[in-house]
């Protein structure tokens, strides 16, 4: 399968896309359009160059790097503690679940493991990170396809969410919470009422979004059969989270993986679907949020007691190692591949970031589809720039 | 309060991984002479290093045995930073610095090593596999007609790293600009904004929960 | 109205007061549009409150948008043509005013009171087109372009319906004039009732349906909003413009849209009038003359019930592709008013 066609082409029309002037003449071989980096539907700055005959694309590539910062050079020049103020910003929409799987690294790699009240605590805020991503996610879908509704009841909703991790942390967006050892703090009083009956509106949101968007027709016939991805290229390109299993892989990382979190102690479902067409990715996304809100549920009742924290040095040295652990995010796995030369910081952290596969796929699936499609297409497979870029 | 184990290498158990005892063995036997080496790490991961010249049919070969889920390509460059965490003023000449390069997991010749991690989709059977690059030609087959996904990693990679990847169709810049110089990923790329202001961070802690009492204690 | 004035009016304080009433017409029902639906309903819809602050519940919040779009600079790409740029707006509100001139407004109360009154508003409608397609070519820009050959391809399109549509109203009523075809259905009965006229809503209620998608493709509103297509296109034609040459692009979509909702009300649901015969009315002489300043309120009325549709439809909606919105014009809506077309004519002979 080749991604690209041949050399000459490219640079043919990248020069044509990066040449900034304003290209009017209509050629019969087409035209370039140039989709972003400042664009509605591109969720910060991603570029899409598309090459079209008509409205149909014959050709597209993303263009990413608008929003590079560089974090995996930049945690070379960290403590450990210090990285999840860095990882927080790679999705930024679900930034608890970003510093997770780092965390857990670390504690893999110091032999240390987070008291069962922290690992359940984790696993919840990581489920309330996850709602709130998706939720947006959800209304957002409604307003790539030009429903301007949903969108506004998935920020109300989401904003219960983030009150709640707020309520938590101390940070909407940007928590930095999780520790090497356990939290910075126990939940506040009122946290597990108060979130009870958050889930409630959650449940009630997903209803709403269901009779509102996916069982209109106009967006069944915008999604179903568009964008299919088959099993096998999904795997090739290393697609995950909702992406992969909506194309069929039964595969979670929180079922499969024996990991330090509380997954196992609740009563869920992975949910896939067979078809692999946005439709797919969308409603497996919407099943996740209502799955999310059980887990949440089944977790408040069962929070252990204890300490939020285990006795950890103050000034942290990681033992010489290599470990990489994943999760499943929000966007789909995330992992971080930690090298460690027994210093206060890391050596080396690759940041394996889902959108970054998630996107790499567009070039392959764009081709041949209607300008209005791509827009679905980018809305379904649900990127963050951060997360492309780090 | 409860304890638990601190202690990175938890030895009295010396415990087996079956599972992935079988899988490693299952990829050393299909990899034959290709393996420079391997390291299986009980209950966590498994590290196969193999030769320069197998890279594409290793990687060919491990993904025949399930292994068809690509998870991400990078690099790591095993030299120390000549600049440290940037945390020395840079007014004062730099401090001594054990500058020699040592490989991590599985070893290795060179500074430069691939790093790819595969895994069977529907478990956690994961596998990561690294290769050295050359010093010399800093050349690699490209993965790209084994794995679709590998185009982007593989032109991340040559663009932070500097690694060539012989039979990649499309290798442009990703992030930087088209005629950026420089590999910053490598570690003798300077961060500058820790050279011209050294950052006291590194010092930085943060009291934690219960710990109030023994803060004087353990300040020193 | 020109019938009450052209007695003691001179001709040219007749020709102010109409052109007064036509900016009233098309104003008036744009404003309300806008404040009703736009900013009130969408916001309730949205469980969010909308403008509240400039004046009463946010009343006069348009007026604040328009003194906001008044004062930008009236800018154009520096490769656009700058002619047809400036002139596109115009043209398509131009369309809107030619719109509004043949809607009666009571029996007295109206611009031109034209035999093939149906025919000239099908007609003129597609003026707006030539503006959409002007704008889209003279932005100099490529979303715009896109927008404005959607607009072009959309709006032929559904052309097609509408006129369909309104074909079984002419034939049930038997004339194009739209001042008549409101009396034959405030005149006539059912099956000998006459408690409620005969408006055509319950006769052509395929024509009415298929009238109103049409009317909200012709708008481009939102089931069928490519031209304009916020995620896609940016702002698809109007992408460039700012200022005061937007904000007529944004009046002429309200006002064509009250007027489109005007023309459906006097088409499907009897214009300006009652049913004659709570008043023993018989025909168009008979009418009193407080009907002229009654009618218009009805007709108001009527225009903000049928713009409500409109807007329902437009903020619940998802949007179609424009393939799939062509295949819906010429596989459904044109065979299903055809259709009509033939019930209506068979009936017609029948009874």
């Amino acid at each position: 399968m080749t991604l690209i066609g041949d050399r000459q082409q490219l640079s043919y029309i990248a020069a044509q896309a990066a040449d900034a002037r304003v290209n009017v003449e209509l050629e019969t071989e087409g035209m370039t359009l140039n989709i972003g980096p400042q664009h509605p539907a591109t969720h910060g700055t991603l570029r899409i160059i598309a090459r079209l005959d008509g409205e149909q694309v014959v050709w597209a590539e993303p263009s990413a790097g608008y929003m590079h910062r560089g974090y995996e050079k930049l945690t070379e020049v960290r403590t450990f503690p210090q990285v999840t103020a860095l990882v927080n910003r790679i999705d930024w929409l679900g930034s608890f679940a970003n510093e997770v799987p780092f965390i857990l690294a670390a504690e893999k790699l110091m032999g240390v493991e987070a008291t069962p009240r922290a690992q359940h605590i984790r696993t919840i805020l990581f489920e309330l990170s996850r709602i709130a991503n998706v939720s947006l996610f959800l209304g957002d879908l409604g307003v790539q396809l030009g429903a301007v509704t949903p969108v506004f009841f998935a920020f109300r909703d989401r904003e219960y969410v983030l009150n709640l991790i707020e309520a938590a942390t101390g940070g909407r967006f940007h928590p930095n919470f999780d520790r090497i050892g356990g939290l910075k703090d126990d939940l506040p009083a009122g946290f597990i009422d108060e979130t009870r009956s958050v889930m409630k509106k959650l449940r009630n949101f997903c209803d709403e979004i269901e009779n509102l968007l996916f069982g209109n027709e106009i967006f069944q016939s915008r999604t179903r059969g568009i964008g299919v991805i088959p099993k096998e290229v999904a795997l090739q390109y290393g697609l995950s989270g909702a992406n992969l299993r909506a194309s069929g892989v039964d595969w979670d990382l929180r079922r499969d993986q024996k990991i330090a979190m509380a997954w196992d102690k609740a009563d869920w479902k992975v949910i896939t679907h067979p078809d692999g067409d946005s439709f797919a990715r969308c409603w497996v996304r919407l099943q996740e949020v209502r799955e999310s809100t059980r887990i949440v549920d089944q977790l408040l009742d069962t929070i252990p007691g204890g300490p939020v924290m285990v006795k950890v040095p103050k000034i942290i040295k990681v033992p010489e190692g290599e470990a990489w652990v994943s999760t499943e995010n929000p966007l789909g796995e995330m992992g971080y591949y930690v090298v460690s030369k027994n210093d206060q910081g890391p050596f080396r952290v690759k940041i394996r970031s889902a959108s970054f596969n998630n996107i790499s796929i567009v070039p392959w699936l764009l081709k041949g589809v209607y300008v209005p499609d791509i827009i679905t297409i980018l809305a379904s497979l649900y990127f963050i720039l951060g997360d492309i870029d780090r | 309060m409860g304890v638990f184990p601190l202690s990175p290498a938890d030895t009295t158990e010396a415990p087996r991984d079956e599972r992935r005892e079988t899988e490693l063995g299952a990829i050393l036997g299909a990899l034959g002479g290709n393996v420079a080496d391997s390291l299986l790490k009980p209950n966590d991961d498994i590290w196969v290093r193999v030769t320069t010249e197998s890279w594409r049919s290793s990687i060919e070969t491990i993904r025949s045995l399930g292994y068809a889920y690509f998870c991400f390509l990078s690099a790591i460059d095993w030299m120390p930073s000549p600049f440290g965490k940037g945390e020395n003023d840079p007014t004062q000449p730099a401090p001594e610095r054990d500058n020699s390069i040592v490989q991590g997991y599985t070893g290795g010749a060179t500074r430069f090593q691939l790093l790819v991690r595969l895994v069977m989709p529907g478990s956690t059977s994961g596998v990561n596999i690294k290769c050295d690059v050359p010093d010399d030609s800093m050349t690699v087959e490209s993965l790209v007609p084994v794995f679709a996904g590998a185009n982007w990693h593989e032109r991340e990679t040559w663009e932070m790293f500097g690694i060539n990847f012989a039979g990649h169709p499309d290798l442009r810049h990703m992030y930087l600009p088209q005629d950026f110089e420089g590999f910053p990923l490598r570690k003798d790329f300077p961060l500058l904004a820790r050279i011209v202001k050294p950052w006291p961070g590194i010092v930085d802690v943060e009291p934690l929960p219960g710990d109030e009492n023994e803060e004087e204690s353990e300040q020193s | 109205m020109h019938a009450l004035l052209a007695s003691d009016v001179p001709y040219w304080a007749q020709s102010l007061l109409r052109v007064l009433g036509g900016l009233v017409a098309v104003l008036l029902p744009a404003g309300t549009v806008v404040y009703l639906f736009l900013f009130k309903m969408m916001s309730f819809m949205q469980s969010r409150l909308g403008p509240m602050e400039a004046g009463p519940y946010g009343s006069l919040q348009l007026f604040a948008e328009v003194g906001k779009w008044l004062q930008k600079e009236d800018i154009h790409p520096a490769r656009a043509d700058k002619f047809l740029f400036k002139i596109a707006p115009l043209v398509v509100l131009a369309s809107t005013f030619l719109l509004v001139v043949v809607v009666p407004f009571g029996p007295d109360a109206w611009f031109t009171n034209f035999e093939a009154g149906i025919f000239y508003a099908l007609a003129v409608s597609s003026v707006s087109v030539l503006g959409i397609l002007i704008a889209g070519w003279a932005s100099a820009n490529k979303y715009s372009l896109l927008g404005g050959l959607r607009a072009a391809g959309q709006l032929v399109a559904y052309e097609l319906p509408m006129v369909l549509a309104v074909i079984g109203v002419v034939i049930q009523a038997g004339t194009m004039n739209l001042q008549e075809i409101v009396v034959a259905q405030n005149a006539g009965s059912m099956f000998g009732w006459d408690g409620l006229g005969n408006p055509y809503l319950l006769t052509q209620f395929v024509g009415f349906a298929v009238f109103m998608i049409a009317v909200q493709a012709e708008l481009t509103q939102t089931p069928f909003d490519m031209p304009i297509a916020e995620s896609e296109l940016v702002s698809g034609y109007m992408t460039e413009y700012s200022g005061f040459r937007f904000l007529i692009f944004f009046i002429a979509e309200f006002a064509t849209a009250g007027v489109f909702s005007m023309i459906a009300a006097v088409l499907f649901l009897g214009g300006w009038g009652v049913p004659f015969s709570w008043f023993g009315w018989t025909s168009l002489g008979d009418i009193d003359n407080w009907m002229n300043i009654v009618g218009p309120l009805i007709l108001f009325t009527k225009m903000i019930v049928l713009t409500f549709l409109i807007m329902w439809v437009r903020f619940s909606y998802p949007r179609f592709r424009e393939d799939q919105l062509q295949g819906f014009a010429w596989k459904v809506l044109i065979p299903v008013s055809l259709v009509n077309i033939m019930v209506t004519a068979i009936l017609k002979v029948a009874f």
